[in-house]
């Protein structure tokens, strides 16, 4: 589960059970400096639990999660709060604010994280914006007026504003049609190679995965199972990577259905 | 018999201890908030935000339930009173009533529903759609960003929505008892302020203000842990309505226990 860069997040043995369910069951996984490493698998399987868990939104009851080289399990106040400066985050939902405007969304962590001023902030916002296709005057709407491909736009210029070092996609694609699916894995790579940021990606879209990664992993059962570079993927050798990857109902990975 | 007992028991001590971890958990929310109340950075604008919401939007509701109730009061008292010859006392008795206990009491309990429910759904759905967790990620503490500014503007705004309460029930009582009852003009306020004292209106300015954070209080918690969608946030908004009424009533009590040998 290692990488070749020198890693940036690195997660040991990471454990984190919801009363008797258990999510996370021993999971290993690096992320190098400038790597993009995106983990697939299927719903409820611990993804999203896992970027929570790095980001302090979830306590790990077991294991250790290394910020470069920083352990961040149990870190709170202000050391945490510095860790998470280093931090974008693309929401699944977009997670945009409802009583802000679109400008004041994608300037907020600039304006109440940076305390930068709101005339600068907005003027960043702005530029953001136009990176991720989107003009002026969608920034003083409201995000309840934008379609779901903007809101993911306007989510995306949100976590790049800060110029992170690290950016987390939950779900990028998911609920958008396959086009713009396309059109926001192509501005998640161009914003990532322009900023040089190190990605965790979380999703089960193979399109998104092969675009937008320079590694997956794949995670069954709260670990990580295979993991591996993109072009490696098809010929993982793996049951259960083979059949996530095809869309196979028949396979080792069995869901739980109701048959009459 | 002996199973029948026990399970029964055992119910109550199910029942009793989660009582006391939501009651644990309920006062770490607060000790929590608290310290981020007096800690910076305060959000002025959001502050200012709240104050509006709860304050100048409330006045209409607050205003409407001080002024019927300042009328039916004075009717009630008069009726009461005319059996033992003390109709002297409509007036007297009115705003004693109004500002001890009826301003903050029927302020307190409009405004939770009013601003309460608002306030659970809010923060509820900001729950369920992750806004929470992304003010995490931008560096924004959530307690400060949006249970402080609630928390202050409630303690603040109450206690001047209780005053204009006072002032419009005191007046409602005044236009029953001088247009329906047939009191004199001048006699009436006279009346309304010649046994009218300091106390009797702080007192009900300091149960406004633990009125006002109650409120917000209740308002933020149940929307800040609010699970399962669209029924969770329901849920949340139900919660904040019923818990905020019946700790305003458990603390008026105890607020009116405080002040009553002063």
């Amino acid at each position: 589960m290692s990488t070749q860069n020198p890693a940036k997040i690195v997660m040991r043995d990471v454990h984190k059970s919801f009363g008797p369910k258990v999510v996370l069951d021993g999971l290993d996984l690096e992320v190098g400096q400038g790597e993009s490493v995106v983990v697939i698998g299927g719903s409820g399987t611990g993804k999203s639990v896992m970027l929570k868990c790095v980001l302090g939104l979830l306590h790990p009851e077991q294991g250790s999660i290394k910020v470069d080289g920083e352990e961040v399990v149990g870190m709170r106040g202000k050391e945490r709060d510095r860790v998470l400066e280093k931090f974008g985050m693309l929401f699944q939902s977009a997670a945009l604010f409802d009583s802000l405007k679109v400008w004041e969304n994608v300037a907020f962590g600039l304006i109440q994280g940076r305390g930068m001023s709101r005339d600068d902030a907005k003027g960043v916002a702005l530029t953001k914006m136009a990176q991720v296709g989107l003009g002026e005057d969608v920034g003083e709407l409201s995000p309840a007026e934008l379609s779901g491909g903007m809101q993911k736009r306007v989510g995306l210029a949100r976590a790049i504003a800060t110029e992170p070092e690290i950016i987390f996609f939950d779900e990028p694609t998911t609920g958008l049609d396959p086009i713009m699916g396309d059109v926001i894995n192509d501005l998640i790579v161009d914003c990532v190679q322009e900023l040089g940021a190190s990605t965790l990606s979380i999703t089960h879209d193979m399109a998104s995965a092969r675009k937008i990664a320079d590694r997956i992993a794949m995670i069954y059962k709260g670990k990580i199972i295979w993991a591996g570079p993109t072009e490696e993927v098809d010929h993982s050798g793996n049951a259960h990577v083979d059949q996530f990857i095809f869309g196979r109902a028949e396979g080792p990975i069995q869901m739980e259905v109701l048959r009459p | 018999m002996v199973a029948v007992s026990t399970n029964f028991l055992a119910a109550i001590g199910r029942i009793f201890l989660a009582f006391m971890a939501a009651t644990g958990r309920l006062s770490v929310f607060t000790a929590t908030a608290l310290s981020h109340c007096v800690t910076p950075p305060i959000f002025p604008r959001l502050l200012f935000r709240q104050m509006m919401s709860i304050g100048y939007y409330s006045l209409p509701v607050v205003g409407m339930t001080a002024v019927f109730t300042g009328m039916v009061l004075a009717l009630q008292i008069y009726s009461g009173s005319s059996r033992f010859n003390a109709e002297g006392a409509v007036a007297t008795i009115v705003v004693i009533g109004i500002t001890r206990e009826l301003g903050p009491v029927l302020t307190g309990l409009m405004v939770a529903g009013r601003v309460g429910a608002a306030m659970a759904a809010e923060i509820g759905t900001m729950r369920v759609t992750e806004q929470i967790d992304a003010l995490t990620t931008l560096s924004t503490n959530p307690f400060k960003y949006l249970v402080v500014p609630r928390l202050i503007a409630g303690a603040l705004m109450l206690p001047l929505l209780v005053l204009v309460a006072d002032i419009i029930g005191v007046m409602g009582g005044y236009l029953v008892g001088t247009e329906k009852l047939g009191f004199n003009s001048a006699s009436y306020i006279d009346n309304t302020f010649e046994f009218l004292e300091q106390i009797d209106v702080v007192s009900g300015l300091v149960k406004a203000s633990a009125f006002g954070f109650i409120v917000s209080l209740m308002g933020c918690y149940p929307g800040y842990h609010s699970r399962g969608g669209a029924q969770g946030v329901g849920a949340a908004t139900t919660n904040a309505v019923v818990s905020a009424s019946i700790l305003i009533l458990a603390a008026n009590y105890i607020i009116t226990e405080l002040f009553f040998d002063i």
